[in-house]
């Protein structure tokens, strides 16, 4: 019984100074093969300067049902944002 | 939050699950893998992408015949980097297929045991090099028509995998259109090659944009998810009226008696597409099903022990690696 390569995930840096990215997944039996492989599949054409690559199992991610209790409680915070306070229109540079 | 949105998220809440689901379909936001989602939308994606992953696998079988036999060095790096692009396809679509809950080894088990289909032109055998020219020309310019409104599709996954495949298919229509090219004007029999590939595979490529719409079962649904922007028979007719002027630029004459412009309708008619040997090709009677299917499973058991040897070299060097760090 053969056991299956485990998925993992790739980030890729297009290039310095920007972050990485994910840009999608494959399987490789470890995280060298996967460096491998993700070079092949995803930076062809250049698309790359930098590789991460993560196993699928190791990432914790939320859950949309529970997008209310998550991300709701920002809708109602504006004054975290700049409109929020009225300034004459005379003020500049701020 | 302002009393109107609280009010909205109320209505939106007492809505079944389905109906929020439809909407945000209509608002053209996306739908992503976590996300609630009906099960025959999940079905009917898992079947698309796959079949779409399985013939980009295939499509590799029929090129591969001529890397090895391509005329110069020029075109054998291309050939070679158009199956490789393909693999890449293919490797991109399992994977957004996979966020919906299926297995790689299931996806490759539906292939190898025939009950899932891949498009039916790769069952075509390619005799000659001219072969190479019509398929980069005629089916991967089928292909980017079916696939350009995919970008746009809901599926988030799988519409990310498709602005990858569009970005790096017009390259593959580029250079079998040069190679059509360079045949047109050679000599009288390599001309003769052009024309013959383009006889053998026009109707086929017209087929491969699908069933028309009065007997497509799958168009209204596909429509509504945004699986599908254009019915089939509006997608061959784009293709056909962009195909045939670059015939016309090659010197070549299209197959088809009844095939003329409309000045009316500003679009091409023509002939009647033979659909008993489409059904028959997708049922397995075409003339390579079998060469296909015995080629693709053969190389994935050939490849076991490989898959094998590598998963257990990666164990062994992890209880390696746990070993020297417990000695520390």
């Amino acid at each position: 019984m053969e056991k299956n390569w485990p998925l993992w995930e790739i980030f890729v840096r297009s290039k310095n100074g920007l972050e990485h990215r994910h840009f999608g997944s494959l399987h490789a039996a470890d995280a060298e093969m996967a460096l491998e492989n993700a070079r092949d599949v995803y930076t062809r054409r250049s698309e790359g300067v930098s590789i991460w690559v993560v196993e699928s199992k190791n990432i914790t991610a939320s859950n949309p049902e529970n997008n209310g209790e998550m991300f709701e409680p920002a809708q109602d915070k504006i004054y975290r944002h700049p409109t929020f306070y009225t300034l004459p229109d005379e003020i500049k540079h701020m | 939050m302002s009393e109107a949105q609280l009010k909205n998220t109320g209505a939106e809440r007492s809505r079944s699950l389905e109906e929020i689901f439809e909407q945000r379909i209509v608002n053209d936001e996306k739908i992503e893998p976590k996300d609630w989602m009906p099960e025959k939308y999940r079905k009917t994606h898992i079947r698309q992408i796959s079949q779409h992953a399985h013939s980009e696998i295939v499509g590799m079988l029929p090129e591969g015949n001529w890397i090895t036999r391509a005329p110069s060095l020029r075109r054998k790096v291309a050939l070679l980097a158009k199956v490789q692009d393909e693999a890449g396809h293919g490797l991109y679509l399992y994977s957004a297929c996979e966020t919906l809950g299926v297995s790689r080894d299931e996806l490759y088990d539906q292939l190898h045991s025939g009950k899932a289909k891949y498009s039916s032109i790769f069952n075509y055998p390619t005799i000659t090099w001219a072969d190479m020219g019509a398929i980069g020309w005629l089916v991967d310019g089928a292909a980017i028509i079916n696939q350009v409104p995919l970008c746009n599709t809901s599926y988030g996954p799988y519409a990310r995998a498709m602005i990858r495949v569009c970005k790096e298919e017009s390259f593959h229509q580029r250079q079998g259109f040069e190679i059509m090219m360079s045949l047109c004007n050679g000599t009288e029999v390599q001309k003769q090659m052009a024309q013959d590939a383009l006889n053998r595979w026009w109707w086929p490529s017209l087929m491969m944009l699908g069933p028309t719409d009065d007997v497509s079962v799958h168009t209204a649904q596909s429509m509504k998810w945004k699986l599908k922007r254009k019915t089939n028979d509006e997608l061959r007719q784009q293709f056909i009226d962009q195909t045939v002027p670059q015939a016309d630029i090659l010197g070549l004459t299209v197959p088809d008696p009844d095939l003329k412009w409309n000045e009316e309708t500003g679009h091409y008619d023509f002939g009647e597409i033979d659909w008993e040997e489409f059904w028959q090709v997708v049922k397995g009677h075409g003339p390579c099903n079998k060469e296909r299917m015995n080629d693709r499973v053969g190389a994935w058991e050939r490849g076991t022990w490989v898959r094998d040897a590598a998963m257990a070299h990666a164990e062994k060097q992890q209880i390696k690696k746990e070993n020297q760090a417990k000695a520390v």
